[in-house]
């Protein structure tokens, strides 16, 4: 057994025995998706923009895996505050598997997340265009989870505590998700939000999985496809270097 | 004494915090199969010392060998050759006793073949083993430093290092802890370094003592050394007679008071 896979089974194993943390982490996307998709959408048709539900599910999918995976690096302190960490510091493994090994852990139980967003939006009513393409979407929400998996553990290895973690948290999630398109179209919005979504990585996530479930795009799949993997990449690079000046 | 039969070798080491000196040139060796507790009052140094020998923290000057590895050239091969009890836990609370266990053995790459009866001979040792299955969260503190320990044996390590095993523990459960660590350390010829603020589990346990005071190592010596040393009847009077009888305040850093707050909180 490799190092990567028995702390990428310590994560899915710690989730599916915590069961508050499905119910939590499903709870308030699901929210965002009930209220937002019944409040706004009679508003949303008859500006002639058609099923805003329709719309929506992408982008709620795409922020339960964003907030889920960010919530990857919370994990991080909770083994600083308990001691786990120092045992992974003492052992003979380097410091990039033990990072990837639990952002792998974090961005699957990330992905599991989205998919149980998207499962309940199959029965309140939400149908893809073409089932085949949900496969290039469980895909990019999957480079999503590990780029933002990777990400927060690069910040979870520096940040002292837990407030700070979820100050930090908030700090860049918020700004993420609210300017990414995931929840209006980036058509008509003024420029300097376009601009500033444009340069949003999370846009072209979210323009991906539209164009995959419901046949919307805006920037086009290769583009996304293209801004998520140079993404995961940084990200990536990003994690391990932080996490090798990591301290116990 | 014999050279090579050193499995522990502090030369000259110093280390540095700003402009003070936890540790100030500092140099003694422990041999193989000996059992030496660093003693010292608080903040004289001796989790500074441990953090070293165990690749947590850098020395400033000087060098460390563990099994004839160096410590900071050669890290991982020295990481291979110790195991470790914090003084605080370092396991997965969620996570069972075996799973504990095989994410150690995985760590120091022992085969899932090789794993799985050494696993059992431990858990049997420190008598856990029909606990395996259960969650680490619901054992008691005594249990999880048993635990602890064999998860430390795990991988044959040349020496583990215990940093203060038995703060908190009843006298039945210190008794015990120690029977489990001279036994291993006769059978495997392991050699055992540990703190502890106990002088009477030291002299009645430790081969040779080591007291470290403001960075500096003041006395080396066998109980009967050291008594004789200081003219005293127990290492308790020697200690004292070394180190003064004045209070010290250990200044906590800042990440230790935020951890210990939230540790107690944790607990309510």
């Amino acid at each position: 057994m490799s190092v990567i896979y028995i702390l990428w089974l310590r994560q899915v194993k710690r989730f599916f025995r915590a069961k508050s943390r499905m119910i939590g982490a499903v709870g308030q996307p699901l929210l965002f998706l009930l209220a937002l998709g019944y409040g706004l959408g009679s508003v949303y048709q008859r500006a002639g923009q058609g099923n805003y539900l329709e719309f929506l599910v992408p982008g709620i999918m795409a922020q339960t895996v964003l907030f889920s995976a960010m919530f990857y690096g919370a994990m991080i302190m909770f083994d600083k505050q308990f001691g786990f960490l120092k045992e992974t510091l003492v052992a003979p493994v380097s410091r990039t598997k033990i990072m990837l090994g639990g952002a792998l852990g974090g961005a699957t139980t990330a992905v599991i997340q989205g998919l149980l967003v998207f499962v309940i939006s199959l029965a309140i009513g939400f149908r893809p265009d073409h089932w085949p393409a949900v496969i290039a979407t469980v895909i990019i929400l999957s480079l999503l989870a590990i780029a933002i998996a990777c990400f927060s553990s690069g910040i979870g290895s520096f940040v002292e505590d837990m407030q700070g973690f979820q100050a930090i948290n908030q700090f860049l999630v918020f700004p993420l998700y609210f300017l990414s398109g995931a929840l209006y179209p980036l058509e008509h919005v003024p420029t300097w939000l376009r601009i500033v979504a444009e340069f949003n990585p999370m846009s072209y996530a979210v323009d991906a999985m539209r164009d995959t479930l419901i046949g919307q795009t805006r920037f086009g799949l290769v583009k996304d496809f293209i801004v998520l993997l140079a993404t995961v990449l940084v990200l990536v690079a990003f994690g391990a270097y932080r996490f090798r000046h990591i301290e116990a | 004494m014999n050279e090579n039969r050193s499995v522990i070798t502090l030369a000259h080491v110093t280390k540095q915090f700003g402009d003070v000196a936890a540790v100030n040139d500092v140099s003694f060796q422990v041999q193989k199969g000996e059992l030496f507790a660093l003693l010292g009052p608080n903040g004289a140094g001796k989790s500074t010392t441990i953090k070293m020998l165990t690749t947590l923290l850098k020395p400033t000057s000087g060098s460390l060998t563990l099994a004839g590895h160096d410590v900071t050239k050669a890290q991982d091969k020295a990481r291979r050759s110790f195991g470790i009890v914090f003084q605080d836990p370092s396991v997965d609370a969620e996570l069972t006793a075996y799973e504990n266990m095989e994410l150690h053995a995985v760590f120091y790459g022992l085969s899932r073949k090789a794993a799985r009866p050494r696993i059992e001979e431990l858990l049997t040792l420190v008598e856990l083993w029909n606990r395996r299955d259960t969650p680490v969260k619901s054992f008691s503190g005594g249990m999880k430093r048993r635990l602890e320990i064999a998860r430390g044996l795990l991988h044959h390590p040349h020496v583990l290092f215990l940093d203060e095993p038995t703060l908190g523990l009843d006298t039945q459960t210190r008794n015990l802890l120690w029977d489990y660590v001279k036994r291993m350390s006769q059978s495997e010829g392991m050699t055992v370094f540990f703190t502890t603020h106990y002088l009477e589990e030291a002299e009645a346990v430790a081969d040779r003592i080591g007291i470290i005071d403001h960075g500096k190592l003041i006395a080396l010596g066998s109980t009967k050394e050291l008594t004789r040393q200081t003219k005293t009847k127990t290492l308790e009077e020697a200690y004292l007679a070394l180190t003064g009888k004045t209070v010290r305040d250990e200044e906590v850093s800042g990440k230790e008071a935020w951890r210990e707050r939230h540790r107690a909180r944790a607990m309510r």
